[in-house]
């Protein structure tokens, strides 16, 4: 387990690398809540799936992931990327003209990984619950994974999604809540509070799991025990607290990097902080 | 020839819609279906009965409903969505943009009681803008077919058509007029062939269109009479063709005069072959209680107001 950890966070240490970097060659992005995933997502992809990077769209007897909150893309691409779905030296097209990888993600241009368009919020939950009764209707046992954000969670699909799925128990459905505090005007607690998140998920009908989104040990036992889940009848909800903008120090724990690019002197200082472990896209 | 255009029997198009569900639950295993809490509307009770494990029941949450589907459809299977015009699509508008059409999924928006016929319940569910936010989505086709059979026909036709498709049926008893069959998405169905003016009509208003043309026959006119029924993609040699013998053209429709087929058609006429048009639609108006029959008068969408506008377009 340990060295096998390590192996993760040097994954995870140049998906970080390549988030910074995608994201200043735009001038623009989400490298805070991209940042504050990246474990989660490093041990999902890297771990935790049953996933083939040739990809096929409809994805049987594989787990799939869905991103909800899409903004935080440069973090997706990059995993998808270090996986084997496309091209490591793509993510340098980020956000520009002619490329497959969309500010938000999508389909449309034909990305491999990507399922279905996110970036308006709150409809990933609904979209991993319909391909989620769909792996009941082919007798397909994996799951389906959905990665949310904390503020997203103020949209009222996110509530109808809830609600649907507890009442059909639809317990191949694992949801993540990036669970950071923070979103675009400020703390979520400023914004719109959320109240007893926890209480909340509970009350409609879902089990409910807490970890910390940047412990591998954690991570790995929350997800492992989300998933013995299956077959109670009841769908998952993670909420998994994280910083947002972990692994740079000036980017940790503020809004203030939700939607910002880093200059070029701050990508310098941000990549010093983080090895370069298999080596940047050129 | 028009005169011999006629009906036995009224049925609904919703009822077009619940028949042909139940063929396809039994004719194609990865047909499922989702209703916001109107099954008994929507005709799809026997659809449940014969498939209960290929339904799924949202209750009243149609953005749930809709992303619920877009997932159906990624993972391969053919997922209708049954509600009410009005919320299937505005209410709606982004979860469809983004989750169906932007990301290309296989659903089938199904939607009744569109446009004034829905009648009594009145303007906040009589909904006359559909056609205009669908046919706006890129890659969305469009679908308003005139009677239970054609309904059906359409129904069972866009089970087999790879893409998102916005089906818009109604509530009320409707003359069934058209033959049963086939359906081809896109093509036009030439009604009569005339010369002296183009009808062009869509959804319900397509048996007032018959009794106009058989009016306007009587005192002398020559009417080519086409049934669009797919809105989008239109049938752009169709009309171009007709229009180009007959010089004019009216389109009659039960939704806003804005953003619906007579604004696809008076845009395809102003770039290919411009020529005088005439509009029977809503003209910028919510609509209110009432019967259908009354509604459609007050709002000027019979056959008596197409023969009127069409003997203007001809005085022109």
């Amino acid at each position: 387990m340990t060295s096998d950890i390590a192996s993760l966070k040097d994954i995870a240490s140049q998906v970080r690398r390549d988030i910074v970097r995608q994201t200043h060659q735009a001038s623009s992005g989400h490298p805070g809540g991209s940042l504050g995933c990246t474990d989660f997502l490093t041990v999902l992809y890297f771990k935790i799936m049953k996933h083939d990077p040739s990809f096929n769209m409809e994805g049987h007897g594989e787990d799939l992931f869905f991103l909800s909150n899409g903004h935080i893309s440069p973090l997706w691409y990059s995993i998808l990327a270090r996986s084997g779905y496309f091209p490591i030296k793509e993510l340098s097209t980020f956000r520009k003209i002619n490329s497959r990888l969309q500010g938000h993600p999508s389909p449309h241009e034909g990305i491999p990984g990507v399922r279905i368009a996110s970036g308006s919020l709150g409809q990933g939950i609904s979209v991993g619950i319909g391909a989620a009764l769909s792996k009941k209707l082919n007798n397909d046992d994996r799951h389906v994974f959905v990665l949310t954000g904390d503020g997203e969670l103020q949209e009222g699909q996110i509530w109808e999604a809830a609600m649907f799925a507890a009442h059909h128990k639809v317990d191949n459905l694992i949801v993540t809540i990036d669970w950071n505090g923070q979103q675009i005007d400020g703390p979520n607690d400023k914004v719109i509070s959320l109240g007893n998140l926890h209480g909340k998920w509970e009350s409609f009908g879902w089990d409910v799991l807490e970890m910390n989104g940047h412990d591998y040990d954690d991570i790995i036992e929350t997800i492992e025990l989300a998933r013995s889940k299956k077959g109670q009848s009841k769908p998952v909800a993670i909420l998994m607290k994280t910083a947002m903008g972990k692994g740079v120090d000036f980017m940790e724990g503020t809004h203030h990097w939700h939607g910002i690019a880093p200059n070029a002197e701050q990508t310098e200082n941000a990549l010093s902080q983080l090895t370069e472990t298999l080596g940047d896209y050129k | 020839m028009i005169e011999n255009i006629n009906y036995t029997e009224k049925k609904s198009t919703r009822d077009g819609f619940g028949a042909a569900m139940t063929e396809l639950g039994r004719e194609n295993p990865r047909v499922v279906a989702l209703c916001a809490d109107l099954v008994g509307s929507l005709k799809i009770q026997k659809f449940i009965d014969e498939n209960p494990e290929r339904f799924f029941q949202v209750g009243v949450a149609e953005a749930n409903m809709m992303g619920i589907a877009a997932g159906l459809a990624t993972t391969g299977k053919i997922p209708f969505t049954s509600t009410f015009a009005n919320f299937s699509t505005g209410r709606v508008y982004d979860q469809i943009r983004q989750s169906i059409a932007y990301s290309e999924k296989n659903v089938k928006i199904c939607a009744s009681h569109a446009g004034l016929t829905l009648g009594e319940d009145g303007a906040t569910h009589q909904i006359l803008e559909d056609v205009g936010m669908m046919k706006m989505l890129p890659g969305m086709c469009v679908i308003n077919p005139a009677d239970y059979n054609q309904t059906k026909a359409a129904t069972k036709a866009i089970a087999d058509y790879l893409g998102p498709v916005y089906l818009r049926f109604g509530r009320p008893n409707w003359p069934v007029f058209l033959p049963e069959g086939n359906f081809e998405i896109g093509k036009a169905i030439v009604m009569n062939e005339g010369s002296d003016l183009t009808i062009v009509a869509t959804g319900h208003l397509l048996w007032y269109a018959v009794e106009a043309a058989k009016e306007l026959e009587k005192s002398g006119v020559s009417v080519d009479l086409i049934n669009i029924h797919t809105i989008k993609p239109l049938d752009e040699p169709a009309i171009l063709n007709s229009v180009k013998k007959t010089g004019r053209c009216v389109v009659a429709e039960e939704h806003q005069r804005f953003g619906g087929l007579g604004e696809s058609i008076a845009s395809l006429l102003a770039e290919k072959f411009p020529a005088p048009m005439a509009f029977v639609a809503v003209n910028d108006s919510f609509g209110e209680s009432g019967k259908p029959d009354e509604l459609l008068e007050k709002y000027g969408l019979t056959a008596k107001d197409i023969v009127q506008k069409s003997n203007s377009l001809l005085d022109k």
